[in-house]
């Protein structure tokens, strides 16, 4: 079943072309890295399937049962949250009002849902601890928990792992793929740790000025644009 | 002590500028959480200048000075967070020129209508007998509104205000949310100015907040204690205004800083 598909995508800010005739399908229960150079639109893509910038030309259609405000969304982080003071709790419920519509504040529903997330997450015995005391990783923990009580089936990941340790990056990939693989969440994800990328991804889209390539992770270590992009990344 | 209490409140200009400034406080202190986090602490300061040059022009050509200030206010207030969202012009670049070419105009006006002094002095830094009947409903009304938008909408001004690609990508109206802020802040700049004074008033946003987050570590009680903060200081910065004869705005400043000072020394013991 698909998940989203991109026709012929092009994203430009005033008539400057970021990413042009793009075209690829996610499947659900897919594994996608988006990875490429800096500046070649990955960010921008992003927002695209987000329904945060409006193609210049083509259309991206979400699949059957997934609405637009219902994809989860794992941000970079942002310089204002580093001392942002707010509860674990607070921060994770803020993903459920999606579901809330125009009603104030949350109700049984919503809480159960942050619950059971937290706890999915292994973060259950922060709920209380305050979002800029908490490591890196945590915090990442924290803002995926978010994005999952706003998704049921796919979310989107820009850059989550910039700034963790190694063995925070792992543990961060090691969930995602659990994610992935046990409850069936489509992962999209902008990524500059390209060996993670390559071993735990199914697919892999490739953007740069030239050209793009979408394909299954094999398929791309074997493509010419991968071999290419893997030897620069060794120099 | 209770004999000056009573004759604080036989006063009534001072039992005007009472409700007044608590209501404003109040106000200020809920909406100073949001643009502190946002980042936006200095529109406050911005706007309280862009108000003193309409109050300026409004009481030169004899205008009633609230019809033309606020207008002014709000339009200024959407134009200065609106480039702060298209990065055009540095948010912070826009607030300087706005708020000193404002400020230019409103002292070339006053030196040229009243020439000076007793004016010019009360604008830039308050007065307690600025308060009149009109103001007080005016600031019921206010206070009223924003405190029942603020708790129907608390959670989407949380997500709004912590995470805005996130709020958006999950429906949240963000630019709404966004004109909400600013048009509630530019109200409250402007009634708030004439008793803090065009200089001062900003304060009333940043401190509490800025004291609240030294000390708490969650949003809500980030904003329970700067709305405590926020009345208390008004009250105690009033009582000394009123038995020193110190110029209100100035008087609770002091007591905020006061405040804030503890609460990071407060905050430096306890990470020790
Ligand atoms: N708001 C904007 N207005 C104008 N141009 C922009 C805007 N955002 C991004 N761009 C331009 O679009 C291009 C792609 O940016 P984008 O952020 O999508 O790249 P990226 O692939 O995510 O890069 P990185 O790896 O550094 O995160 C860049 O050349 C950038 O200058
Ligand atoms: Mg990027």
């Amino acid at each position: 079943m698909s998940c989203i598909k991109c026709e012929h995508v092009t994203f430009s800010y005033e008539n400057q072309v970021v990413v042009s005739d793009l075209s690829f399908q996610v499947q659900a229960g897919d594994y996608l890295c988006i990875i490429g150079e800096n500046g070649t639109g990955k960010s921008t893509l992003m927002k695209g399937l987000l329904g945060l910038k409006k193609p210049a030309a083509g259309v991206i259609t979400l699949g059957e049962g997934i609405r637009q405000n219902e994809v989860g969304y794992v941000p970079q982080q942002t310089e204002n949250q580093k001392d942002f003071p707010a509860s674990v709790w607070e921060v994770v419920l803020s993903g459920c009002l999606n579901s809330r519509g125009i009603l104030p504040g949350f109700g049984a529903k919503e809480k159960r849902l942050a619950e059971e997330k937290l706890k999915l997450l292994g973060i259950y015995d922060l709920k209380n601890k305050s979002f800029r005391d908490l490591s890196g990783g945590q915090r990442q923990r924290a803002l995926l928990a978010r994005s999952l009580c706003a998704a049921k089936k796919l979310i989107l990941l820009d850059e989550p792992t910039t700034g963790l340790d190694p063995l925070a990056t792992e543990e961060f990939y090691h969930l995602l793929l659990e994610l992935n693989k046990k409850h069936q969440i489509t992962v999209i994800m902008v990524s500059h740790a390209i060996q993670e990328a390559l071993e735990h991804a199914d697919h892999i889209l490739y953007l740069s000025q030239e050209s793009h390539f979408f394909g299954t992770t094999e398929n791309f270590m074997d493509s010419e644009a991968g071999r290419k992009f893997l030897g620069r990344m060794e120099e | 002590m209770m004999q000056y209490v009573t004759e604080m409140f036989s006063y009534p200009f001072m039992v005007r500028a009472l409700v007044v400034g608590i209501l404003l406080s109040l106000c200020a202190a809920l909406l100073g959480v949001s643009l502190v986090l946002k980042r936006y602490s200095m529109i406050g300061d911005g706007l309280s200048h862009v108000g003193f040059g309409a109050l300026a022009v409004a009481s030169a050509l004899n205008l009633a000075p609230l019809t033309v200030a606020i207008p002014v206010v709000i339009l200024a207030s959407f134009v200065l967070l609106r480039l702060n969202e298209s990065g055009k012009m540095k948010g912070d670049a826009a607030t300087a020129v706005f708020s000193t070419g404002a400020l230019a105009v409103g002292v070339m006006v006053v030196s040229m209508s009243t020439g000076m002094n007793s004016d010019l002095n009360s604008y830039l830094f308050g007065s307690i007998l600025a308060m009149s009947k009109e103001d007080v409903a005016i600031s019921v009304v206010l206070a009223a509104a924003v405190l029942v938008l603020y708790v129907f909408f608390y959670n989407k001004l949380f997500a709004v205000t912590f995470d805005e690609t996130f709020a958006r990508a999950t429906g949240v109206r963000t630019g709404l949310y966004n004109s909400l802020l600013a048009v509630l802040t530019a109200i409250v700049v402007v009634l708030g100015m004439r008793m803090m004074g065009a200089l001062l008033i900003s304060s009333l946003i940043v401190f509490p907040a800025l004291t609240s987050m030294r000390l708490f570590q969650s949003y809500r009680s980030v904003i329970f204690s700067s709305v405590v903060l926020a009345v208390v200081s008004f009250v105690v910065g009033m009582s000394i205004s009123f038995w020193y004869g110190t110029p209100a705005g100035a008087s609770i400043v002091v007591v905020d800083m006061i405040f804030f000072c503890v609460s990071s020394l407060a905050a430096w013991v306890k990470e020790r």
